[in-house]
């Protein structure tokens, strides 16, 4: 299988100066980005089996003594590429503040509780079909300086890798149906509805646990398809 | 229409969960809980070749040094094989290539790994050693991408990339070797915007 990186894939996402989201202002490119063939350095990346995670690392609520506060909550998905075929073998890490909006970053000055029985932090290696899941609780809103009265949309830090260093994915994942949609530049620095749609988790009933927790299902896609006689002809 | 999932900001807090064992000297308790799954030292036992260290500065546009910034790295072994599935000729050690640094509070990130071996281009033709180097930061809504290059390799004068950038920009993709230092400490600063602004690329 030998996947190609068409550049027009990349078409939904935010611009690098999304001034509503202030801090773009003077850390985005100012000069037009150079556009070189993909070479062999491009279209290769690095792989992480089994060996780099261990037991429970994809468990946010089995990392301390006691158990978290929160809402506990299961998520689940498969990573795919962009012919929707499964990534198998792909590094899934998440981050997150806990169930009051507060991260375990000491930057973090939100005054909120920590929850001495939540860091936060998780990974997890794709299965051969692709599925990764971790439990976790939901993460909590949280102010931030961008614009007064600032807050983020509850969502976990999602970082992905597939088959090459092109398709590298740093993301984030929201809930359905947040309040806070309307006001986050950060969000809605990607344009494109439908594009923001998939950043938003589905309510999964299916998988939901009786009497335990619910669960989210976030598929992640990554750059990455099968060349066409089409995109050959382009050459 | 791709139906690829966008990117987002990493944050001013991933430290703790992308390099929770790197450069968070700013942070008063030195390191977090969680355990690293990528290292800034690529070297590993039965790695051969040249030892070598990179360190730099990420500058902002009001070049000020970025303190919650990551970059990583990718870059093939001495004998310029990529430890991929996707590379001809897979590296047979244990070298990955691959590694992660924050930014501690100065800005700075810094690398220990082998000097990179040179690589097939298009066309067949060698590349000039390099890295590819991407970068994550609060403040930056998605990742960009760039390369390293080394000052002393004359191999540069030849490489289909570097050739592409206008000549009065190259020297923002150099790493310059510092004198008195062993291993040898490559230089390599970032600039994300402004008049010495780093050549990134669009791929
Ligand atoms: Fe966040």
């Amino acid at each position: 299988m030998s996947l190609i990186y068409p550049k027009q894939s990349l078409e939904a996402f935010p611009k690098h100066l999304s001034p509503g989201y202030k801090s773009t202002i003077k850390r985005s490119p100012s000069k037009p980005l150079m556009i070189v063939p993909h070479t062999l350095s491009e279209l290769t990346g690095p792989v992480y089996g089994h060996d780099a995670i261990q037991e429970n690392d994809n468990d946010l609520t089995k990392q301390h003594k006691g158990e978290p506060l929160g809402e506990r909550i299961i998520v689940h998905g498969q990573v795919l590429d962009e012919d929707k075929r499964p990534v198998p073998n792909a590094l899934v890490e998440l981050w997150q503040a806990n169930a009051c909006g507060r991260y375990v970053h000491n930057v973090d000055q939100h005054p909120a509780p920590l929850d001495p029985n939540f860091t936060g932090a998780g990974r997890t290696v794709t299965d051969d079909k692709g599925y990764y899941k971790f439990i976790t609780v939901k993460p909590g809103a949280y102010p931030w300086g961008n614009h007064h009265n600032a807050w983020r949309p509850n969502h976990i830090h999602f970082s992905v890798f597939g088959h090459s260093f092109l398709s590298r994915l740093v993301t984030q994942m929201y809930f359905p149906g947040d309040y806070l949609f309307p006001y986050d530049p950060i969000f809605n620095s990607v344009l494109d509805e439908k594009a923001r749609a998939r950043m938003i988790a589905t309510f999964d009933l299916e998988n939901t646990v009786p009497d335990w927790a619910l669960a989210f299902r976030f598929d992640i896609v990554l750059r990455g398809r099968e060349a066409t006689p089409l995109d050959n002809d382009e050459h | 229409m791709s139906e690829i999932t966008p990117s987002q900001t990493v944050g001013p807090f991933f430290a703790y969960g992308l390099t929770p064992k790197g450069r968070c000297d700013w942070d008063p308790n030195g390191s977090y809980s969680w355990k690293n799954t990528v290292e800034s030292n690529l070297v590993t036992p039965d790695a051969s070749g040249t030892r070598i260290r990179i360190e730099g500065i990420v500058y902002d546009g009001d070049n000020l040094p970025i303190n919650d910034c990551m970059i990583e790295i990718w870059q093939a072994d001495s004998q310029g094989r990529y430890a991929s599935p996707r590379a001809g000729a897979a590296s047979n050690t244990q070298f990955k290539g691959f590694g992660r640094s924050a930014t501690d509070k100065a800005g700075v990130f810094a690398f220990d790994t082998i000097k990179p071996g040179q690589v097939a281009g298009p066309g067949g033709k060698p590349q000039a050693p390099h890295i590819v180097v991407c970068i994550y930061s609060r403040g930056m809504i998605r990742q960009v991408y760039t390369r390293l290059y080394f000052a002393d390799e004359a191999a540069n004068a030849a490489d289909p990339i570097l050739s592409m950038v206008p000549a009065d920009r190259r020297k923002t993709l150099i790493a310059h070797k510092q004198s008195g230092t062993d291993p040898a400490l490559y230089r390599f600063d970032i600039r994300v915007q402004g008049g010495d602004e780093t050549v990134f690329f669009d791929i």
